[in-house]
């Protein structure tokens, strides 16, 4: 018996501090998505946030998609991602409260510099995938429900393509998060679209450039949006509101401005005042 | 559950005789062939017993539903008249043909069967070291028991089964696997074994090892004991067919 | 592919400067992968052992149930216990989701099969062995299972290694229980699934010869073990 007792003490100390960690004081669970973890904003601003309350963050980055889901589950006390329309539902589902502008930035065409689609340079994106499509060139998409991949889908249909049936063939799902899929595409030749910031931060670029840009139809929206309280009411309203409020203002909003790399901008601040 | 083994297996000082160990109309049947066709044989205080019989005759077999280790489908084992139980198991010490030796030192082999028959832990040290001594392996005390020589390991076997003190002794061909000097140290360390008060049952097929051995030879022909003689009469003139062919050599049907 | 260089030269750097996020992610790592080995030892073990010794009907079912079990993909692992842990979830008040703890749990579930089928394998050789000898010294089936634990502990290290292998080296589980939160749940898989999703390759084969390295680290100290303890003798 005493060898197991030894075991089980053991065991007891090891997961002690485990257990802990899971009721530190202060922090709240952001529930977002890989661009904005990926792009290095999140590591740029949260601390400014947390030494000047207290409050720390932990970011769960997923898809919008997953992300959403997360939420309605009550696995977090702020949604922090960018498909209004699904954010629009969820708050009227009653899963949050209500639902702020944030940010914006915007969504590029990438591919290889070579350009077998032959569709750089252009700044009409439905144009742009038509001719893709027409092209056979590969494309690469996200393929997981994302905030990026519901847009992507919008705008094929607003191409007026079926996109779906090249599925397999130059239509390419990837079913994996935005540098994921960025790496697939560098590695497969195909084009892809992702949003800005996290194109400008990744760096497995390879001879890829930005082939399309600035059609007013890839903006970007980001919204936050605190989880219901009163779906779920181990929520902590307080701690997520303070964060919702100190994004909202002029500091949280100069902060997200100031998040540059290589001296490009990669998020514009646009709260409502 | 413990760990650790040091725990008795059973109360100590549970007993009671084993000898006479008596089987009665003992059958085994496998795949429809009786290996053991109803045999009666008893192991009475005193003789040195060698079970002989050419290979497949079922003498292990015997000599292992004598000692528990297998069910007979039919007939019965008692050991002193009742039937057997775990607890009387120490008195009865069993040696294999091929020694199993646990995953430690010689000298712990000892003490784990000392543990194992609820030997207090005070005497078990000075116990384990006697039988050692008398085994001749005191200076391998220390050594881990695998990596003794094949018939160093017998030779620990039969101290380890020794060391609890039983009445009886079973042997199961146990220098089969051993060259002819390390039979001799066997055969001298069971013959001492027995001078000193302990019965013992040695079953072989080695016709000159059951000369040199036996007061009481049980001859095993088809499942059957074919014959029972004291040594003397065995060797000289056998009263069984089948082992008169053995004892000269022929081929036996 | 000048990424090798790369990786090289970025796994040496970390090592050298001891990054203090290093630091961090390698002590959490070895914290939740240990402890979720402990705790399926302490399940596994008497599981494996049981298996081993008893015979039972059904018995066949549960073994091949629990080989079965070891190829379950930690995907799946992490996602039940995502829905068990999730706020919606029936064990949700416990408030585990995206903790250190929760990682272990998921860790546990997937080297618990692991760690019973092949101490289950080890032991019932040795059984195969002792039990025959055990039974005439008049050991019962208690002191037998102790006695086949004990004997066989080196071996057993085998399965406990084979269990931190698999822990310490999964993602899937316990990038959805854990969220890869930085400085919380971030541990040497979900940092390299991160490095590799922003495209750093050559960090994210930095951290994964960093765990290679620890691997070989563990293997080596538990084979050092088993020699010392006397591989020739008691194993």
């Amino acid at each position: 018996m005493r060898r197991l007792g030894l075991l089980l003490v053991a065991a007891a100390a090891l997961l002690a501090p485990l257990a802990g960690a899971g009721a530190a004081e202060k922090f709240i669970t952001v529930q977002s998505t890989t661009s904005t973890q990926n792009s290095g904003l999140f590591d740029h601003i949260l601390p400014v946030f947390t030494g000047k309350t207290g409050i720390e963050v932990r970011v769960v980055a997923v898809g919008t998609g997953q992300a959403i889901k997360n939420a309605a589950n009550g696995d977090g006390d702020v949604l922090f991602v960018h498909a209004k329309p699904a954010e629009e539902k969820f708050v009227a589902s009653g899963g949050g409260v209500e639902r702020f502008d944030v940010m914006y930035n915007d969504f590029v065409f990438v591919g290889p510099k070579a350009d077998p689609a032959r569709i750089a340079g252009g700044k009409d994106a439905v144009k742009a995938l038509q001719t893709l499509a027409a092209s056979g060139a590969p494309f690469a998409s996200r393929g997981d429900d994302s905030g990026t991949h519901k847009k992507e889908k919008a705008l094929w249909k607003a191409a007026g393509i079926d996109q779906g049936k090249a599925s397999g063939g130059w239509y390419r799902e990837t079913g994996s998060g935005m540098g994921a899929t960025l790496n697939a595409a560098v590695g497969m030749g195909a084009y892809t679209m992702s949003d800005r910031a996290t194109w400008i931060s990744f760096k497995n670029k390879g001879d890829y450039a930005v082939v399309v840009e600035g059609d007013p139809i890839l903006f970007n929206q980001y919204g936050v949006i605190l989880v219901n309280p009163k779906k779920h009411p181990h929520v902590k309203a307080a701690e997520g509101q303070a964060f919702i409020d100190w994004l909202l203002s002029a500091e949280g909003q100069q902060a997200i401005a100031a998040y540059k790399i290589n001296g490009q901008q990669l998020f514009y601040p646009n709260a409502k005042k | 559950m413990q760990l650790s083994p040091d725990r008795p297996a059973r109360p100590a000082g549970t007993g009671g005789h084993v000898l006479p160990v008596r089987a009665t109309g003992v059958t085994i049947r496998r795949g429809g062939r009786a290996l053991l066709d109803g045999i009666d044989i008893g192991i009475e205080p005193g003789p040195l017993t060698v079970i002989m019989g050419p290979n497949g005759a079922g003498k292990s077999l015997l000599l292992r539903v004598l000692a528990t280790l297998v069910r007979p489908d039919a007939g019965v084992v008692t050991w002193g008249g009742t039937m057997p139980d775990r607890g009387r198991a120490p008195q009865l010490g069993f040696v294999f043909q091929k020694p199993v030796m646990l995953r430690r030192s010689a000298i712990d082999n000892v003490r784990y069967a000392l543990k194992a028959a609820g030997v207090p832990r005070g005497e078990r040290d000075r116990r384990a070291a006697e039988a050692l001594a008398a085994a001749g392996l005191e200076r391998l005390a220390g050594s881990p028991a695998r990596v003794l020589s094949g018939g160093e390991q017998q030779r620990l076997a039969i101290a380890r089964a020794l060391a609890t003190g039983p009445e009886v002794l079973l042997l199961d061909e146990p220098t089969a696997n051993l060259d002819p000097a390390a039979t001799l140290a066997i055969e001298t360390q069971v013959q001492a074994a027995h001078r000193a008060g302990t019965t013992v049952v040695f079953v072989t097929h080695d016709l000159g090892q059951a000369r040199r051995l036996a007061d009481d030879v049980a001859f095993v022909h088809h499942g059957r004991v074919a014959e029972r003689t004291p040594a003397h009469r065995f060797f000289s003139a056998p009263s069984s067919e089948a082992a008169t062919a053995f004892i000269e050599g022929r081929l036996i049907p | 592919m000048q990424d090798f260089g790369a990786a090289f030269g970025e796994a040496f750097r970390l090592l050298v400067s001891l990054d203090p996020d290093l630091v961090e992610i390698v002590a959490l790592s070895l914290r939740v992968s240990l402890g979720a080995v402990l705790a399926a030892a302490a399940i596994g073990l008497p599981i494996g052992a049981a298996l081993a010794v008893a015979r039972f009907p059904g018995r066949g079912v549960a073994l091949v149930a629990l080989n079965s079990l070891m190829g379950l993909p930690p995907v799946v692992v992490g996602l039940l216990v995502y829905l068990a842990l999730s706020r919606a979830g029936p064990l949700g008040p416990l408030g585990l989701l995206y903790t250190p703890a929760a990682m272990m749990i998921a860790q546990m579930i997937l080297v618990v099969p692991i760690i019973a089928a092949v101490s289950r394998q080890t032991i019932e050789d040795m059984k195969e062995e002792y039990e025959e000898q055990l039974r005439v010294l008049g050991v019962g089936p208690s002191g037998m299972v102790a006695t086949l634990l004990w004997d066989a502990r080196f071996s057993l290290l085998t399965a406990l290694l084979a269990g931190f292998g698999r822990a310490i080296a999964e993602v899937g589980a316990v990038i959805i229980v854990g969220g890869n939160i930085n400085h919380v749940t971030r541990v040497m898989t979900t940092a390299i699934a991160l490095e590799t999703s922003k495209g750093d390759l050559a960090l994210a084969l930095g951290l994964g010869l960093i765990l290679l390295g620890l691997a070989i680290t563990v293997n080596a100290a538990v084979m050092l073990l088993r020699r010392t303890a006397g591989h020739a003798a008691f194993a």
